[in-house]
């Protein structure tokens, strides 16, 4: 057989593969690791599960900032709750995407490096108590409706994941809104606050569902593999249609001049989204994009000593007796 | 015993809970990995469960209309009774593994003594935080024992956390006058009691490490009179910010 | 040295009564530890009672390759069923 026969051989053998795994997809049954799938599908899922791990992990530090602040037992506690879950669903997900063959130490080079993306919604400073209000309410808001369809996605870690870290957060967004309640219904400074939150963080999470459709180069691609289902610009006017009402019962006006109920649709026009400031904040220039960086780089390069030392100690200890056998 | 004297000596469990909740909390976010930062925000989440247990009863107990909240937040430096141990900084993790585990035994031992206070409350939340805190001794413990006998680095580094930290140990047992009223009574816990049994676990536990226990005779006390280190200001003008920043409000 | 955690398995049995199930995995350096971190990261909301654990490359797989081999002759075995079999109507519960 002659080169070019068998390469034409083997392009036909991948292209079958390749109908029997896109019609796998479309019955909407799952892809489990270890089957076959093309290489497109595989680095897509990685680069697209790990910035969801990354965001989760980034995520903790404008959160954390208040940690140590927080004005209450009670809020500390929900706080420190929910920091905590977002490490455990960047652990959920950096599972998930180890099992398409990168380790975790791979990703977090991506991460470290500045090579791997990360929402960009976490490089906003968090300057007041009400951004924890605010970003519980509007971030995770958005973060739900991006959420909720993957967890009928086609690659099945993931799906598995998804479905584990959506019941962990139903609390996130509530534990947000509470404290938004709680600052509309005190004082002045208090709703001023609020209203100042809201005003920094509107803007940044209608960014957050990404950019629109004509600009988007992922999402006829992912539509088919079930990574998305709906567009981002559909997503972002569910997030704008839930949105405006809970604003409303908490009597805060979305700084948006333009924001208006159209019959006609049955949807709220709004203005114009600042594109030039998301690829800025995108591109690394956005106000905390560099401390975000340092501190997870801290983090891990403080952190080698330590799980050099545990290492260590395994293979000193490899008979340890006091573990018990599963059976 | 008066109501004050319990009170104050609820404060003084209490604080220290408080107080190395804060101190672990700050490190949310930045462990050395998820699995180890997940583990030790659990126990920041016991240490302040426990710390609102004991600031509820003790705000039940007062003729003022207290919350928990405002015996949190609302003191000044001097009040605040937790032992020194528990505020010094998170320097590395080889110091905040030795300051828990330090703690943890101590707390283990109180624990296990309170559960027999005369009083329900107290013996109450001493049956629920005991089983938290045979886990935090565990965590720690195990730590320990793998930095000890780790690498060079790690076995170098968790000694001089260790001989850092030892001269805090002692202040564990001390008692002020609240704490002799209030264990006279039987509804506190004699700490000179326990200290025995914890240089003989902390001991063993080091050596198991292949570590070597100080021989420091000269020891640090104050902050069960309320005479605290140079950290605690930072970390009460941290946790207070809000209430010194908007005085008076509901969050 | 740079060593890095191995991944493991965790399998917790959520009450008494039931199998221990796959529940994710998470990197630890040996199987005290691996207890201890599934313990933090999987249990947190009051999930089990019991917990494995299994490094990861312990696990064997067959091949979903030879899935057709392996299990679809099973398919057209309807007779293993109870449905199989016809009754009378008069036989309610068998």
């Amino acid at each position: 057989m002659s080169n070019v026969e068998k390469n034409t051989s083997q392009n036909e053998k991948s292209k079958s593969l390749e109908d029997i795994f896109e019609a796998k997809i479309a019955r909407d049954e799952k892809i489990e690791p270890k089957d076959w799938m093309p290489e497109k599908y595989r680095k897509t899922h990685i680069r697209q599960i790990s910035q969801h791990a990354h965001s989760e992990i980034v995520g903790m530090l404008p959160e954390g900032n208040w940690i140590s602040r927080a004005p209450s037992l009670r809020r500390k506690v929900a706080l420190l709750a929910k920091v905590q879950d977002e490490a455990g669903h960047g652990l959920y997900l950096y599972s998930a995407c180890e099992t398409l063959g990168i380790s975790r130490e791979e990703m977090y080079e991506q991460l470290h490096s500045g090579k791997a993306k990360y929402s960009s919604i976490f490089n906003y400073p968090t300057l007041t108590w009400a951004d924890m209000g605010a970003i519980g309410w509007l971030v995770d808001g958005a973060a739900i409706i991006n959420q909720v369809p993957l967890c009928s996605t086609s690659f099945g870690p993931y799906a598995r994941a998804m479905v584990r870290v959506c019941k962990e957060e139903s609390f996130h967004q509530r534990q947000g809104y509470e404290i938004m309640m709680t600052l509309c219904n005190g004082t002045q400074e208090q709703k001023d606050m609020a209203q100042d939150a809201l005003n920094r963080w509107w803007w940044p999470s209608l960014m957050m569902l990404g950019p629109t459709d004509d600009e988007s180069i992922h999402t006829e691609q992912s539509m088919k593999w079930k990574l998305k289902r709906k567009t981002n610009d559909e997503l972002r006017q569910q997030f704008i249609d839930q949105t405006v009402p809970q604003a409303d019962i908490l009597g805060l006006k979305i700084p948006d001049e333009d924001l208006k109920y159209n019959n006609d649709t049955g949807h709220y026009d709004f203005g114009k989204i600042d594109w030039d400031e998301f690829w800025q904040v995108v591109k690394g220039h956005g106000p905390c994009n560099k401390e975000r960086l340092k501190a997870r780089n801290e983090a891990w390069d403080n952190g080698a000593w330590v799980r050099d030392a545990a290492v260590a100690y395994a293979e000193k200890h490899t008979d340890d007796e006091s573990i018990r056998k599963a059976i | 015993m008066t109501n004050e004297n319990l009170i104050h000596y609820i404060h003084s469990i209490a604080d220290n809970s408080l107080i190395l909740g804060q101190r672990l909390s700050e490190l949310c976010g930045h462990g050395p990995t998820l699995e180890t930062d997940i583990a030790m925000t659990n126990i920041a989440l016991d240490l302040f469960g426990q710390t609102r247990s004991y600031f509820q009863y003790a705000a039940e107990l007062s003729n003022e209309d207290l919350t928990e909240d405002d015996i949190a937040f609302l003191r000044k430096e001097r009040d605040y009774k937790n032992v020194l141990l528990v505020e010094q900084p998170n320097t590395d993790f080889a110091y905040i593994i030795v300051r828990q585990y330090f703690f943890d035994v101590y707390h283990y031992l109180l624990l296990k003594q309170l559960e027999n206070s005369k009083n329900v409350n107290l013996q109450n939340i001493a049956k629920k935080s005991l089983k938290e805190v045979a886990y935090h001794r565990r965590f720690s413990g195990d730590w320990l024992k793998r930095l000890g006998d780790g690498t060079e680095e790690s076995h170098e580094r968790v000694q001089k956390a260790i001989n850092d930290l030892w001269v805090y140990t002692d202040e564990l047992f001390h008692m002020n006058e609240d704490d002799k009223i209030v264990a006279n009574a039987g509804f506190g816990v004699d700490n000179s009691s326990l200290k025995d049994e914890y240089y003989q676990i902390i001991s063993d536990l080091i050596k198991q490490a292949t570590l070597e226990v100080p021989e420091i005779q000269y020891f640090q006390k104050g902050g069960k009179k309320g005479i605290h280190t140079e950290h605690m200001g930072y970390i009460l003008s941290e946790m207070q910010y809000m209430q010194l920043a908007y005085p008076n409000m509901k969050w | 040295m740079k060593k890095n955690w191995p991944l493991w398995e965790v399998f917790v049995r959520s009450k008494n009564g039931l199998e221990h199930r796959h529940f994710g995995s998470l990197h630890a350096p040996d199987a005290e530890m691996a207890i201890n971190n599934a313990r933090d990261v999987y249990t947190r909301r009051n999930e089990g009672v019991s917990i494995w654990v299994v490094e990861s490359k312990n696990i064997k797989a067959s091949n979903p390759e030879h899935n057709g081999e392996m299990f679809e002759p099973a398919a057209d075995k309807a007779y293993r069923h109870p449905t199989f079999y016809e009754l009378p109507d008069d036989v309610e519960h068998m």
